[in-house]
């Protein structure tokens, strides 16, 4: 009754029934399946979902609930650079969002979005676990400290 | 098992390890108030997401308060149900509530059944503190052929969910999102049209709130009723008479018929009919395909398909095409007695008073959401003309009939027209679950035998439980029969169809809970499985009292074959009765 349709390759509804096949298709291992699954796409689009929810024998619905429950877990594709702002309390406290308002500026695009080359996206993330170096800024798995708004022209610059 | 004694508002109560602290007061007749907690008792199921904190009480020894729908007992436990520091807490969760609530209670077609405003009144809460302040999280409107789904009143009990993928296993809708905007939806918060609902509505008779209510299609049958150019047809289903008391402040089980056919002339339809008329019919036409399949079956005709599945309920329906589109040809051809007496009103019934199908309105009243859809089925109509034009529930009539201002109480009983409304036992207990079946078995037994059948009452088809069997002695032939009702139920005798290893001759499936009873287009039973039950008692009282029990007995039946059909399974039947299922299942498309 689904009006989705889904266009993934061969190849990616392979690796998807594959990875669902790696964890005995067991509806129990549904955010085990999910994190491979966005390890390999990027983000999780709901044609993913789809094959999924087919082969872990669970309805798409419930799928769709644990994707939108974790923040971790996206449904829009990420930038090459995936940059990530930390707006735990220490980062906050210390100007976190003024970087933040910068970066928005510097892409022209908002939090969770892409930049139409698809080579940055942004997202927010509350602490890394490193409030020393506030405010903090993930670039893919690259972290950036005691990052001010003037830095940030030359971070992006880093990727050009 | 252990016994663990306890005290609950100092009365001190012994109950079996695992209990919780609200079913122990349930026990001592304190009823905690809940919004979320609904326990199923046929069949154990329960849900008590913890959601809504109403419930919570003081705990000896806990520092913060607990929810008793989710806290087991404990030897010892001293529980406080009604503290001030109780009352407050629940005071302030329920203002949370309502201040995300719309407050438009006078217009909302809960309003009255609503357990939300319930809860508000009995909790004394006449005042939401900075209500104008508190955001108020909105959702799309999303309307289906059946149901309405208004999330803005969505409370998050999580009851819906529960009935969708627990007791159904259809999986169309769960919590979503998080936060201030969880809700519980369908995947990608799609409409439920591009969901794999089955309209069986069973989401809407637990909603507390107005957060799901059915399409109402009173206003179009108002307009029919005045319009002079049109006959308007009724028909009623066998549930209805067995419910609709409820919503005049009947006791549960209360059979209305009489009462309910003088409404009805009194709303001014034109010819007042019953389905069971098509309900008997249902039973010659699917008799006779479970007869012949059995036959060719028995002689080692291998494309025979037994077992051979009802296919009278539109729920269930939806639910093997979506889910099991692979044996959609194992189930009976035979149309829902609802399409059946559609498509004969509209043709024989019409030619008989001389009118155009085109001037002729038929109206369903159904216990059943999913009718509403099934009448607007593209393949039960003609020439864009369909063969039901509207199905409204039990619920729906009952306002009509208030709107009307028709005290039913008081009515005189009538009986319903000849002929579509002449029906036989076997017709009316289509509305419990088992019916179908035993219905059928009164026919075919006399049909396949060639001899009288003595005992009428097949009481070993009847009850509660969600899967049933039992073996029929067709005069030395053991036919094999199942029942389920509940799609969750239906779900585990299609898996063994599917893998071969039923051994049933005939299966018959009801989507509801309790079937047609228990229907989503009912009086709301808030999950009390005695109101089911009492209904059930009413079809089979009803049934005992008809002079004919068997549906090939019904002497305008035996004139509906005579003058118009020829014999069940005729060419002509098969036009008019019989139907064919689609393949719904989503399909994976692979780019190349």
């Amino acid at each position: 009754m689904s009006h989705i349709k889904i266009e993934l390759r061969k190849e990616d509804v392979d690796f998807i029934k594959g990875v669902c096949a790696t964890f005995n298709n067991d509806p129990q291992e549904l955010i085990n399946v999910l994190h491979t699954c966005q390890e390999h796409f990027g983000y999780l689009p709901a044609e993913i979902q789809e094959v999924v929810s087919d082969g872990l024998n669970m309805p798409v619905a419930k799928i769709y609930g644990v994707v939108t429950f974790y923040s971790f877990f996206t449904m829009t594709p990420k930038g090459k650079h995936p940059i990530s702002i930390c707006l735990g309390t220490a980062c906050y406290v210390r100007g976190a969002e003024k970087v933040l308002d910068e970066f928005k500026k510097e892409l022209g695009i908002q939090v969770g979005e892409s930049t139409k080359d698809s080579k940055f996206s942004l997202s927010s993330l509350r602490c890394v676990g490193a409030c020393g170096l506030a405010p903090v800024v993930l670039v893919g798995d690259k972290t950036y400290g005691r990052v001010a708004p003037d830095d940030v022209k030359n971070i992006l610059k880093e990727y050009e | 098992m252990e016994t663990i004694k306890l005290t609950i508002d100092n009365k001190e109560v012994d109950v079996p390890g695992g209990t919780t602290i609200y079913k122990a007061a349930k026990e001592l007749g304190i009823d905690i108030p809940t919004l979320c907690y609904m326990e199923l008792h046929d069949m154990n199921i329960e849900n008590k997401p913890a959601g809504c904190r109403i419930c919570v009480a003081e705990v000896s020894g806990r520092r913060n308060l607990a929810p008793t729908c989710s806290t087991k007992c404990e030897s010892g436990m001293v529980v406080k149900t009604h503290t001030p520091r109780v009352l407050n807490a629940r005071r302030t969760v329920m203002e949370f509530i309502l201040s995300d609530h719309p407050k438009d209670c006078l217009i909302c077609s809960k309003s009255g059944t609503c357990e939300l405003q319930a809860m508000a009144h009995r909790l004394g809460i006449k005042d939401i503190p900075g209500a104008e302040y508190a955001a108020v999280s909105t959702y799309r409107k999303d309307t289906s052929p059946s149901i309405i789904r208004d999330l803005d009143k969505c409370i998050m009990c999580r009851r819906c969910e529960m009935m969708c993928n627990e007791v159904q296993t259809v999986g169309a809708i769960s919590a979503v999102n998080r936060g201030f905007m969880a809700t519980v939806a369908p995947a990608f918060e799609q409409n439920l049209e591009h969901s794999t609902c089955t309209y069986c509505g069973q989401c809407v008779s637990v909603c507390p709130t107005g957060a799901l209510t059915e399409v109402n299609h009173v206003p179009q049958v108002l307009r029919a009723l005045v319009d002079p150019s049109k006959t308007v047809v009724v028909q009623t289903a066998p549930a209805v008479r067995a419910a609709l008391g409820e919503e005049f402040g009947l006791a549960p089980g209360t059979l209305v018929t009489g009462k309910m056919t003088a409404a009805l002339r009194a709303l001014g339809f034109d010819y007042v009919f019953d389905t069971d008329f098509a309900a008997d019919l249902t039973i010659m036409e699917e008799g006779t395909e479970l007869l012949d399949r059995l036959s060719r079956h028995l002689k080692g005709d291998t494309t025979a398909k037994i077992p051979i599945l009802t296919s009278c309920c539109p729920g269930w329906v939806n639910f093997f095409e979506e889910y099991f589109p692979d044996l959609k040809n194992v189930p009976s051809t035979a149309k829902s007695p609802q399409q059946m007496f559609g498509a004969i009103a509209k043709t024989y019934f019409a030619d008989k008073i001389g009118i155009n199908r085109k001037d002729m309105v038929v109206v369903s009243i159904m216990p059943c959401l999913a009718k509403k859809y099934e009448c607007q089925r593209e393949e039960f109509s003609t020439d864009g003309n369909p063969d039901v034009d509207f199905s409204i529930s039990t619920r729906e009539l009952a306002s009509f009939i208030k709107q009307a201002n028709i005290d039913i109480k008081n009515l005189q009983d009538e009986e319903f027209d000849s002929p579509l409304g002449e029906s036989t036992g076997a017709g009316v207990i289509f509305g419990a679950t088992g019916g179908v079946i035993e219905a059928a078995c009164r026919t075919a037994f006399e049909l396949y035998t060639g001899k009288k059948l003595e005992r009428l009452d097949f009481t070993e088809l009847r009850g509660m439980d969600g899967v049933r069997s039992a073996t029929i002695d067709f005069d030395g032939l053991p036919l094999n029969i199942g029942i389920a009702h509940g799609l969750g139920n239906a779900r585990k005798l299609l898996d063994d169809v599917r893998s071969g290893k039923s051994q049933f001759h005939a299966i018959e499936v009801m989507a509801c809970p309790g079937g047609c009873i228990g229907g989503g287009g009912q009086p709301l039973h808030h999950g009390n499985s005695e109101v089911i039950k009492a209904r059930a008692t009413a079809i089979y009282t009803e049934d005992r009292k008809k002079p004919l029990r068997k549906s090939h007995e019904n002497p305008f039946i035996i004139k509906l074959y005579e003058e118009f059909l020829g014999k069940p399974g005729s060419e002509k039947s098969h036009h008019l009765l019989h139907t064919h299922y689609f393949d719904k299942k989503k399909k994976i498309i692979i780019k190349k």
